[in-house]
Protein backbone atom coordinates (compact mmCIF):
# COMPACT_ATOMS: atom_id res chain seq x y z
CA UNK A 1 0.00 0.00 0.00
CA UNK A 2 1.36 3.49 -0.78
CA UNK A 3 2.40 5.74 2.00
CA UNK A 4 -0.87 8.47 2.24
CA UNK A 5 0.22 11.76 2.09
CA UNK A 6 -0.55 13.02 5.66
CA UNK A 7 1.68 10.41 7.09
CA UNK A 8 4.88 11.09 4.55
CA UNK A 9 4.34 14.98 5.45
CA UNK A 10 4.56 13.85 9.09
CA UNK A 11 7.60 11.71 8.62
CA UNK A 12 9.14 14.62 6.82
CA UNK A 13 8.00 17.36 9.11
CA UNK A 14 9.28 15.05 12.12
CA UNK A 15 12.81 15.04 9.88
CA UNK A 16 12.95 18.02 10.12
CA UNK A 17 12.29 18.88 13.72
CA UNK A 18 13.08 15.83 15.53
CA UNK A 19 16.05 14.46 13.57
CA UNK A 20 18.96 15.93 16.12
CA UNK A 21 16.93 15.16 19.03
CA UNK A 22 16.52 11.28 18.35
CA UNK A 23 20.41 10.98 16.77
CA UNK A 24 21.35 12.73 19.81
CA UNK A 25 19.73 10.12 21.81
CA UNK A 26 20.25 7.49 20.13
CA UNK A 27 24.49 8.34 20.07
CA UNK A 28 23.97 7.53 23.72
CA UNK A 29 23.08 4.18 23.18
CA UNK A 30 25.55 3.15 20.66
CA UNK A 31 28.76 5.39 21.54
CA UNK A 32 29.36 5.19 17.33
CA UNK A 33 27.88 7.96 14.95
CA UNK A 34 27.69 5.78 11.97
CA UNK A 35 25.68 3.23 13.63
CA UNK A 36 23.24 5.65 15.33
CA UNK A 37 22.65 7.37 11.95
CA UNK A 38 21.98 3.73 10.21
CA UNK A 39 19.38 3.07 13.84
CA UNK A 40 17.78 6.68 12.66
CA UNK A 41 17.47 6.06 9.29
CA UNK A 42 16.01 3.04 9.68
CA UNK A 43 13.45 4.81 12.14
CA UNK A 44 12.58 7.27 9.75
CA UNK A 45 12.05 4.55 7.13
CA UNK A 46 10.03 2.14 9.28
CA UNK A 47 7.81 5.15 10.32
CA UNK A 48 6.81 5.49 7.20
CA UNK A 49 4.79 2.22 7.38
CA UNK A 50 4.02 1.84 10.93
CA UNK A 51 2.52 5.02 11.08
CA UNK A 52 0.36 4.47 8.25
CA UNK A 53 -0.90 1.21 9.66
CA UNK A 54 -1.38 2.49 13.49
CA UNK A 55 -1.84 5.92 13.06
CA UNK A 56 0.96 9.06 13.90
CA UNK A 57 1.81 8.76 17.72
CA UNK A 58 1.19 12.35 19.41
CA UNK A 59 4.89 12.17 20.07
CA UNK A 60 6.68 11.62 17.40
CA UNK A 61 10.22 11.97 18.51
CA UNK A 62 9.72 9.98 21.28
CA UNK A 63 8.44 7.06 19.12
CA UNK A 64 11.50 7.48 16.53
CA UNK A 65 13.90 7.66 19.55
CA UNK A 66 12.75 4.40 20.77
CA UNK A 67 12.65 2.82 17.99
CA UNK A 68 15.94 3.76 16.87
CA UNK A 69 16.87 2.75 19.92
CA UNK A 70 15.67 -0.35 19.74
CA UNK A 71 17.15 -1.30 16.69
CA UNK A 72 21.07 0.38 18.51
CA UNK A 73 20.58 -2.14 21.09
CA UNK A 74 19.81 -5.02 18.99
CA UNK A 75 22.81 -4.22 16.51
CA UNK A 76 24.97 -3.96 19.79
CA UNK A 77 24.01 -7.24 21.29
CA UNK A 78 24.29 -8.86 17.57
CA UNK A 79 27.98 -7.48 17.16
CA UNK A 80 29.05 -7.52 20.50
CA UNK A 81 32.72 -8.66 19.97
CA UNK A 82 32.95 -6.71 16.94
CA UNK A 83 32.25 -3.45 18.06
CA UNK A 84 34.45 -4.26 21.31
CA UNK A 85 37.37 -3.34 19.09
CA UNK A 86 36.15 -0.37 17.63
CA UNK A 87 37.06 3.28 19.24
CA UNK A 88 33.83 4.51 20.36
CA UNK A 89 32.24 7.79 21.35
CA UNK A 90 33.58 9.19 24.44
CA UNK A 91 30.68 9.53 26.58
CA UNK A 92 31.89 11.25 30.00
CA UNK A 93 29.08 13.29 31.69
CA UNK A 94 29.74 16.06 33.95
CA UNK A 95 26.97 15.16 35.84
CA UNK A 96 26.54 11.33 36.87
CA UNK A 97 23.18 11.73 38.74
CA UNK A 98 21.28 12.72 35.11
CA UNK A 99 22.99 10.25 33.15
CA UNK A 100 21.13 8.26 31.42
CA UNK A 101 22.29 3.99 32.46
CA UNK A 102 21.97 2.67 29.23
CA UNK A 103 24.74 5.48 27.97
CA UNK A 104 27.23 2.96 29.46
CA UNK A 105 25.97 -0.36 29.29
CA UNK A 106 24.56 -1.30 25.58
CA UNK A 107 23.18 -4.41 26.89
CA UNK A 108 20.75 -2.23 29.35
CA UNK A 109 17.10 -1.01 28.44
CA UNK A 110 17.09 2.25 27.50
CA UNK A 111 15.56 4.90 29.74
CA UNK A 112 13.36 3.67 32.48
CA UNK A 113 11.16 6.39 31.81
CA UNK A 114 10.29 4.99 28.72
CA UNK A 115 9.14 7.68 26.52
CA UNK A 116 11.38 10.22 28.03
CA UNK A 117 14.47 11.05 26.89
CA UNK A 118 17.30 13.83 28.45
CA UNK A 119 17.85 16.53 25.66
CA UNK A 120 21.27 15.11 24.06
CA UNK A 121 21.44 18.06 21.12
CA UNK A 122 23.85 20.39 22.64
CA UNK A 123 26.24 17.25 23.65
CA UNK A 124 25.52 16.87 19.70
CA UNK A 125 26.51 20.32 18.78
CA UNK A 126 29.56 20.66 20.67
CA UNK A 127 31.18 17.44 19.16
CA UNK A 128 30.07 18.24 15.83
CA UNK A 129 31.57 22.04 16.19
CA UNK A 130 34.95 20.70 18.28
CA UNK A 131 37.80 22.97 17.80
CA UNK A 132 39.74 20.04 17.20
CA UNK A 133 37.78 19.71 13.96
CA UNK A 134 38.34 21.52 10.60
CA UNK A 135 36.00 24.46 10.03
CA UNK A 136 34.94 22.74 6.46
CA UNK A 137 34.57 19.35 8.85
CA UNK A 138 32.60 21.15 11.59
CA UNK A 139 29.94 22.50 8.77
CA UNK A 140 29.81 19.43 6.73
CA UNK A 141 28.78 17.38 10.36
CA UNK A 142 26.64 19.80 11.52
CA UNK A 143 24.63 19.63 8.04
CA UNK A 144 24.88 15.60 8.70
CA UNK A 145 24.42 15.28 12.05
CA UNK A 146 21.99 17.77 13.01
CA UNK A 147 20.22 18.91 9.70
CA UNK A 148 20.11 15.03 9.28
CA UNK A 149 21.20 16.04 5.15
CA UNK A 150 22.91 13.08 3.08
CA UNK A 151 26.32 13.34 1.89
CA UNK A 152 24.65 14.34 -1.09
CA UNK A 153 22.40 17.04 -0.35
CA UNK A 154 25.63 18.19 2.09
CA UNK A 155 28.36 17.98 -1.03
CA UNK A 156 25.71 19.80 -3.60
CA UNK A 157 25.04 22.74 -0.76
CA UNK A 158 29.28 23.01 -0.69
CA UNK A 159 29.42 22.25 -4.68
CA UNK A 160 31.91 19.72 -3.80
CA UNK A 161 31.90 16.19 -5.17
CA UNK A 162 30.16 13.85 -3.44
CA UNK A 163 33.09 10.91 -2.70
CA UNK A 164 35.20 14.22 -1.68
CA UNK A 165 32.45 15.00 0.68
CA UNK A 166 31.62 11.50 1.81
CA UNK A 167 35.62 11.20 2.76
CA UNK A 168 35.69 14.66 4.50
CA UNK A 169 32.86 13.24 6.49
CA UNK A 170 34.50 9.84 7.49
CA UNK A 171 37.70 11.43 8.42
CA UNK A 172 35.95 13.96 11.03
CA UNK A 173 33.93 10.89 12.89
CA UNK A 174 36.94 8.83 12.69
CA UNK A 175 38.98 11.60 14.73
CA UNK A 176 36.31 12.18 17.07
CA UNK A 177 36.41 8.31 17.72
CA UNK A 178 40.01 7.76 17.97
CA UNK A 179 41.47 11.11 19.34
CA UNK A 180 38.47 11.02 22.06
CA UNK A 181 37.10 13.91 21.35
CA UNK A 182 33.81 14.22 24.04
CA UNK A 183 30.60 13.44 23.29
CA UNK A 184 29.32 16.24 26.23
CA UNK A 185 28.41 19.75 27.14
CA UNK A 186 31.70 21.63 28.04
CA UNK A 187 32.13 22.47 31.16
CA UNK A 188 31.24 26.56 32.68
CA UNK A 189 34.83 27.75 31.76
CA UNK A 190 34.95 26.84 28.37
CA UNK A 191 31.32 27.51 27.28
CA UNK A 192 31.85 30.96 25.91
CA UNK A 193 34.31 30.21 23.49
CA UNK A 194 33.30 26.91 22.26
CA UNK A 195 29.73 28.27 22.00
CA UNK A 196 31.36 30.81 19.75
CA UNK A 197 32.78 28.09 17.93
CA UNK A 198 29.30 26.75 17.10
CA UNK A 199 27.96 29.97 16.41
CA UNK A 200 30.76 30.71 13.58
CA UNK A 201 29.89 27.27 12.27
CA UNK A 202 25.86 28.52 12.12
CA UNK A 203 27.06 32.04 10.50
CA UNK A 204 28.97 30.46 7.91
CA UNK A 205 26.18 28.03 6.85
CA UNK A 206 24.14 31.39 6.45
CA UNK A 207 26.46 33.57 4.86
CA UNK A 208 27.00 30.55 1.64
CA UNK A 209 23.12 30.19 1.60
CA UNK A 210 22.56 33.77 1.67
CA UNK A 211 24.85 34.89 -1.27
CA UNK A 212 25.84 31.45 -2.88
CA UNK A 213 29.47 31.82 -3.86
CA UNK A 214 28.89 30.00 -6.82
CA UNK A 215 26.07 29.58 -9.34
CA UNK A 216 23.33 30.43 -10.77
CA UNK A 217 21.62 31.42 -7.50
CA UNK A 218 21.46 34.26 -5.33
CA UNK A 219 20.13 32.61 -2.35
CA UNK A 220 20.61 28.98 -1.55
CA UNK A 221 17.26 28.96 0.46
CA UNK A 222 17.67 25.44 1.98
CA UNK A 223 20.56 26.55 3.80
CA UNK A 224 19.11 29.94 4.76
CA UNK A 225 16.44 27.56 6.96
CA UNK A 226 18.79 25.22 7.96
CA UNK A 227 20.80 27.92 9.70
CA UNK A 228 17.85 29.96 10.86
CA UNK A 229 16.66 26.27 12.25
CA UNK A 230 20.22 25.82 14.07
CA UNK A 231 20.09 29.40 15.37
CA UNK A 232 16.59 28.76 16.65
CA UNK A 233 17.39 25.39 18.10
CA UNK A 234 20.24 26.85 20.06
CA UNK A 235 17.90 29.69 21.57
CA UNK A 236 16.01 27.05 22.31
CA UNK A 237 18.97 24.84 24.19
CA UNK A 238 21.20 28.66 25.79
CA UNK A 239 17.79 30.42 26.35
CA UNK A 240 20.09 32.89 28.22
CA UNK A 241 23.34 33.58 26.06
CA UNK A 242 23.99 37.03 24.08
CA UNK A 243 25.68 35.58 21.37
CA UNK A 244 22.95 32.89 20.72
CA UNK A 245 20.51 35.86 21.18
CA UNK A 246 22.75 37.79 18.66
CA UNK A 247 23.20 34.87 15.95
CA UNK A 248 19.35 34.56 15.54
CA UNK A 249 18.34 37.95 15.05
CA UNK A 250 21.56 38.75 12.57
CA UNK A 251 19.81 35.84 10.39
CA UNK A 252 15.99 37.34 10.91
CA UNK A 253 17.05 40.54 9.95
CA UNK A 254 19.12 39.83 6.88
CA UNK A 255 16.18 37.29 5.75
CA UNK A 256 13.94 39.81 6.35
CA UNK A 257 14.85 41.17 3.19
CA UNK A 258 15.20 37.93 1.06
CA UNK A 259 11.79 38.84 -1.53
CA UNK A 260 13.38 42.25 -2.49
CA UNK A 261 17.32 41.05 -2.94
CA UNK A 262 16.47 40.22 -6.39
CA UNK A 263 14.18 41.43 -9.54
CA UNK A 264 11.54 39.57 -11.23
CA UNK A 265 14.40 38.96 -13.93
CA UNK A 266 16.56 37.63 -11.07
CA UNK A 267 18.59 41.12 -11.46
CA UNK A 268 20.27 41.99 -8.57
CA UNK A 269 18.89 44.92 -6.30
CA UNK A 270 20.93 46.72 -3.44
CA UNK A 271 20.17 47.45 -0.37
CA UNK A 272 18.75 51.55 -2.26
CA UNK A 273 16.60 49.82 -4.51
CA UNK A 274 15.11 47.09 -2.08
CA UNK A 275 11.10 47.96 -2.12
CA UNK A 276 10.78 48.02 1.88
CA UNK A 277 7.14 47.61 2.24
CA UNK A 278 7.98 43.94 0.91
CA UNK A 279 10.17 42.97 3.99
CA UNK A 280 9.37 40.39 6.29
CA UNK A 281 8.00 42.68 9.62
CA UNK A 282 7.36 39.38 11.76
CA UNK A 283 10.76 38.66 11.34
CA UNK A 284 12.34 41.96 11.69
CA UNK A 285 9.90 41.76 15.18
CA UNK A 286 11.29 39.10 16.65
CA UNK A 287 14.91 40.53 15.13
CA UNK A 288 14.81 43.46 17.11
CA UNK A 289 13.50 41.99 20.21
CA UNK A 290 16.18 39.56 20.26
CA UNK A 291 19.17 42.73 19.60
CA UNK A 292 17.82 44.25 22.52
CA UNK A 293 18.80 41.78 24.74
CA UNK A 294 22.12 40.70 22.63
CA UNK A 295 23.55 44.26 23.10
CA UNK A 296 23.77 43.88 26.85
CA UNK A 297 27.18 42.22 27.97
CA UNK A 298 29.30 44.74 27.74
CA UNK A 299 31.37 45.11 25.47
CA UNK A 300 28.64 43.64 23.19
CA UNK A 301 29.53 40.35 20.65
CA UNK A 302 30.53 40.33 17.30
CA UNK A 303 26.89 38.50 16.09
CA UNK A 304 24.76 41.15 18.51
CA UNK A 305 26.60 43.89 16.89
CA UNK A 306 26.32 42.97 13.60
CA UNK A 307 22.52 42.06 13.67
CA UNK A 308 22.35 45.80 15.40
CA UNK A 309 23.53 47.21 12.11
CA UNK A 310 20.75 45.09 10.34
CA UNK A 311 18.34 46.39 12.65
CA UNK A 312 19.86 49.82 11.66
CA UNK A 313 18.29 49.44 8.02
CA UNK A 314 15.36 47.40 9.29
CA UNK A 315 14.40 50.79 11.38
CA UNK A 316 15.27 52.90 8.33
CA UNK A 317 12.01 54.02 6.31
CA UNK A 318 14.30 54.04 3.14
CA UNK A 319 18.00 53.95 1.82
CA UNK A 320 17.99 57.90 2.21
CA UNK A 321 16.63 57.85 5.90
CA UNK A 322 19.16 55.20 6.78
CA UNK A 323 21.33 56.48 10.03
CA UNK A 324 24.73 55.94 8.13
CA UNK A 325 26.91 57.63 11.18
CA UNK A 326 24.80 55.16 13.30
CA UNK A 327 26.13 52.60 10.97
CA UNK A 328 29.68 53.51 10.94
CA UNK A 329 29.68 53.46 15.22
CA UNK A 330 28.56 49.95 15.39
CA UNK A 331 31.48 48.98 12.91
CA UNK A 332 33.81 51.14 14.50
CA UNK A 333 33.15 49.00 17.69
CA UNK A 334 33.20 45.59 15.89
CA UNK A 335 36.27 46.64 14.13
CA UNK A 336 37.70 46.88 17.89
CA UNK A 337 36.16 43.58 19.25
CA UNK A 338 37.03 41.74 15.76
CA UNK A 339 39.82 43.42 13.67
CA UNK A 340 39.33 41.26 10.85
CA UNK A 341 39.70 43.27 6.69
CA UNK A 342 36.23 41.89 5.81
CA UNK A 343 34.51 44.28 8.55
CA UNK A 344 37.17 46.95 7.77
CA UNK A 345 35.78 47.39 4.20
CA UNK A 346 31.97 47.19 5.09
CA UNK A 347 32.98 50.14 7.92
CA UNK A 348 34.79 51.81 4.87
CA UNK A 349 31.34 51.37 2.72
CA UNK A 350 29.45 52.69 5.26
CA UNK A 351 31.96 55.67 5.71
CA UNK A 352 31.02 56.10 2.03
CA UNK A 353 27.45 56.73 2.81
CA UNK A 354 27.58 58.67 5.96
CA UNK A 355 30.63 60.84 5.02
CA UNK A 356 30.79 60.92 0.80
CA UNK A 357 32.33 58.90 -1.61
CA UNK A 358 35.80 60.43 -1.24
CA UNK A 359 36.05 59.46 2.73
CA UNK A 360 34.96 56.02 1.53
CA UNK A 361 37.35 55.71 -1.04
CA UNK A 362 40.26 57.10 1.48
CA UNK A 363 39.14 54.52 4.50
CA UNK A 364 39.13 51.69 1.47
CA UNK A 365 42.84 52.78 0.29
CA UNK A 366 43.81 51.71 3.88
CA UNK A 367 43.00 47.89 2.73
CA UNK A 368 44.56 47.61 -0.75
CA UNK A 369 47.71 45.94 0.91
CA UNK A 370 45.62 43.29 2.85
CA UNK A 371 46.57 40.00 1.97
CA UNK A 372 43.04 38.65 3.12
CA UNK A 373 41.43 40.84 1.02
CA UNK A 374 43.70 40.33 -2.29
CA UNK A 375 40.82 38.52 -4.87
CA UNK A 376 37.96 39.51 -2.53
CA UNK A 377 35.77 41.07 -5.07
CA UNK A 378 33.86 43.29 -2.97
CA UNK A 379 36.81 45.59 -2.46
CA UNK A 380 37.26 46.07 -6.25
CA UNK A 381 33.02 46.22 -6.43
CA UNK A 382 33.05 48.93 -3.47
CA UNK A 383 36.18 51.30 -4.98
CA UNK A 384 34.19 51.17 -7.89
CA UNK A 385 30.85 52.44 -7.15
CA UNK A 386 33.04 55.26 -5.25
CA UNK A 387 35.07 55.74 -8.47
CA UNK A 388 31.96 55.94 -10.28
CA UNK A 389 29.89 58.67 -7.67
CA UNK A 390 33.40 60.82 -7.93
CA UNK A 391 33.17 60.86 -11.55
CA UNK A 392 36.25 59.10 -11.84
CA UNK A 393 34.95 57.03 -14.78
CA UNK A 394 38.21 55.56 -16.60
CA UNK A 395 39.12 54.08 -12.79
CA UNK A 396 35.85 53.03 -12.36
CA UNK A 397 35.46 51.27 -15.07
CA UNK A 398 38.57 49.16 -14.37
CA UNK A 399 38.12 48.47 -11.24
CA UNK A 400 34.05 47.26 -12.18
CA UNK A 401 35.98 44.75 -14.55
CA UNK A 402 38.27 43.54 -11.60
CA UNK A 403 34.80 42.80 -9.42
CA UNK A 404 33.55 41.26 -12.55
CA UNK A 405 36.28 38.68 -13.48
CA UNK A 406 36.85 37.69 -8.83
CA UNK A 407 32.80 36.79 -8.67
CA UNK A 408 31.34 33.27 -8.99
CA UNK A 409 27.93 34.19 -8.90
CA UNK A 410 26.47 35.16 -12.62
CA UNK A 411 23.69 37.32 -10.57
CA UNK A 412 26.23 39.28 -8.85
CA UNK A 413 28.22 39.32 -12.23
CA UNK A 414 25.31 40.28 -14.15
CA UNK A 415 25.02 43.55 -11.55
CA UNK A 416 28.70 44.06 -12.21
CA UNK A 417 28.73 44.12 -15.82
CA UNK A 418 25.19 46.35 -16.18
CA UNK A 419 26.85 49.43 -13.60
CA UNK A 420 29.46 48.69 -16.54
CA UNK A 421 27.74 49.56 -19.53
CA UNK A 422 25.96 52.48 -17.79
CA UNK A 423 29.55 53.42 -17.22
CA UNK A 424 29.57 53.50 -20.90
CA UNK A 425 32.57 53.57 -23.46
CA UNK A 426 33.75 57.16 -22.59
CA UNK A 427 37.36 57.48 -21.58
CA UNK A 428 40.69 55.14 -22.10
CA UNK A 429 39.95 51.56 -22.14
CA UNK B 1 41.61 6.64 30.12
CA UNK B 2 43.79 7.17 27.03
CA UNK B 3 47.11 8.18 26.08
CA UNK B 4 48.45 11.44 24.46
CA UNK B 5 51.84 12.19 23.12
CA UNK B 6 52.76 15.98 23.53
CA UNK B 7 55.21 17.17 20.80
CA UNK B 8 56.57 20.56 21.61
CA UNK B 9 57.99 22.36 18.92
CA UNK B 10 59.96 25.80 18.65
CA UNK B 11 62.58 27.40 16.30
CA UNK B 12 66.27 26.15 17.18
CA UNK B 13 67.79 29.55 16.04
CA UNK B 14 65.24 31.29 18.89
CA UNK B 15 66.43 28.82 21.67
CA UNK B 16 69.84 28.95 20.14
CA UNK B 17 70.42 32.71 20.77
CA UNK B 18 68.86 32.73 24.05
CA UNK B 19 70.43 33.62 27.26
CA UNK B 20 71.61 31.43 30.36
CA UNK B 21 69.02 33.14 32.38
CA UNK B 22 66.41 32.44 29.41
CA UNK B 23 67.57 28.73 29.60
CA UNK B 24 67.28 28.76 33.15
CA UNK B 25 63.76 30.17 33.83
CA UNK B 26 62.59 27.90 31.08
CA UNK B 27 63.60 24.51 32.82
CA UNK B 28 62.04 26.14 36.19
CA UNK B 29 58.20 26.70 34.16
CA UNK B 30 58.97 22.81 32.90
CA UNK B 31 59.68 21.40 36.56
CA UNK B 32 56.66 23.52 37.89
CA UNK B 33 54.30 21.77 34.59
CA UNK B 34 55.82 18.29 35.71
CA UNK B 35 55.18 18.99 39.61
CA UNK B 36 51.11 20.50 38.86
CA UNK B 37 50.57 17.41 36.69
CA UNK B 38 52.75 14.58 38.24
CA UNK B 39 49.69 12.21 38.35
CA UNK B 40 48.84 13.06 34.23
CA UNK B 41 52.76 12.66 33.36
CA UNK B 42 54.00 9.26 31.96
CA UNK B 43 57.18 10.44 31.07
CA UNK B 44 59.11 12.93 28.01
CA UNK B 45 62.30 14.69 27.47
CA UNK B 46 63.90 17.30 25.82
CA UNK B 47 65.90 16.60 22.03
CA UNK B 48 69.21 18.08 21.16
CA UNK B 49 68.88 20.24 18.17
CA UNK B 50 67.77 18.96 14.90
CA UNK B 51 71.79 19.27 14.03
CA UNK B 52 72.87 16.03 15.66
CA UNK B 53 69.65 14.45 14.53
CA UNK B 54 70.19 11.09 11.53
CA UNK B 55 67.84 9.85 9.13
CA UNK B 56 67.82 6.66 8.07
CA UNK B 57 65.41 5.73 4.91
CA UNK B 58 65.48 3.05 2.04
CA UNK B 59 67.74 3.70 -0.44
CA UNK B 60 65.57 2.34 -3.61
CA UNK B 61 68.21 -0.39 -4.13
CA UNK B 62 67.07 -2.90 -1.35
CA UNK B 63 69.25 -1.08 1.29
CA UNK B 64 68.75 1.57 4.45
CA UNK B 65 70.62 4.85 4.12
CA UNK B 66 72.03 6.97 6.86
CA UNK B 67 71.88 10.58 6.34
CA UNK B 68 72.50 13.30 8.31
CA UNK B 69 69.90 16.00 9.83
CA UNK B 70 65.89 15.42 10.59
CA UNK B 71 63.38 13.49 8.62
CA UNK B 72 61.94 16.95 7.24
CA UNK B 73 63.41 20.27 7.66
CA UNK B 74 61.09 22.48 9.10
CA UNK B 75 61.25 26.01 10.76
CA UNK B 76 59.61 25.35 14.24
CA UNK B 77 61.36 21.49 14.79
CA UNK B 78 60.82 18.91 17.09
CA UNK B 79 61.99 20.16 20.85
CA UNK B 80 61.07 17.86 23.01
CA UNK B 81 58.16 15.59 24.16
CA UNK B 82 55.26 14.81 27.56
CA UNK B 83 53.40 11.24 27.25
CA UNK B 84 50.30 12.29 29.50
CA UNK B 85 47.20 10.19 30.32
CA UNK B 86 44.16 12.18 30.02
CA UNK B 87 40.34 11.18 29.89
CA UNK B 88 39.71 12.68 26.73
CA UNK B 89 40.79 14.96 24.12
CA UNK B 90 39.56 17.89 25.87
CA UNK B 91 41.46 17.16 28.89
CA UNK B 92 44.65 16.39 26.55
CA UNK B 93 44.58 19.69 25.23
CA UNK B 94 44.07 21.17 28.76
CA UNK B 95 46.98 19.69 29.97
CA UNK B 96 48.78 20.65 26.47
CA UNK B 97 47.99 24.58 27.06
CA UNK B 98 49.78 24.25 30.15
CA UNK B 99 52.93 23.05 28.62
CA UNK B 100 55.82 26.18 29.08
CA UNK B 101 56.76 27.67 25.75
CA UNK B 102 58.95 30.51 26.91
CA UNK B 103 60.67 30.11 23.19
CA UNK B 104 57.62 30.60 21.15
CA UNK B 105 56.87 28.09 19.09
CA UNK B 106 53.85 25.31 19.66
CA UNK B 107 52.84 22.04 20.57
CA UNK B 108 51.23 19.26 18.89
CA UNK B 109 48.89 16.46 20.35
CA UNK B 110 48.46 12.78 19.34
CA UNK B 111 46.75 9.83 20.80
CA UNK B 112 48.73 6.73 21.18
CA UNK B 113 47.48 3.56 19.37
CA UNK B 114 47.03 1.18 21.30
CA UNK B 115 47.44 -2.80 20.04
CA UNK B 116 45.72 -5.44 21.78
Amino acid sequence: MATSPAVAAAVADAHRREWAFVLAATARVTRDLDLAEECVQDAYARALTVWGERGIPQRPGAWLTTTARNRALDALRRDATLRRSLPRLLDRSTDPAADDPAADDPGAEPSAAGEDFPDDRLRLIFTCCHPALAEEAKVALTLRLLCGLSTAEVASAFLVGQPAMAARITRAKKKIATARIPYRVPPADELPERIDAVLTVVHLLFTTGHTAPAGDELVRRDLVERALDLARMLRTLLPGDAGVAGLLALILLTDARRETRAADDGRLLLLAEQDRRRWDRAEIAEGLALVREALRPRPPGRFALMAAIAAVHAEAPSWQATDWHEVVALYDLLVTIWPSPVVALNRAVAVGFADGPAAGLAALDGLAAEPQLAGYGYLAAARADFLRRLDRTAEARLAYEEAVMLTENSVERAFLSSRLRELGSRGPA
Amino acid sequence: MAQYLILVYRDEATVAGASQEDWDAALKEHRSFQERNATAILGGNALHFTDTATSIRRNGSGGLAVTDGPFAETKEALGGYYLVEAADLDEAIGLAKQVPDPFGGGVEVRPVRVFD
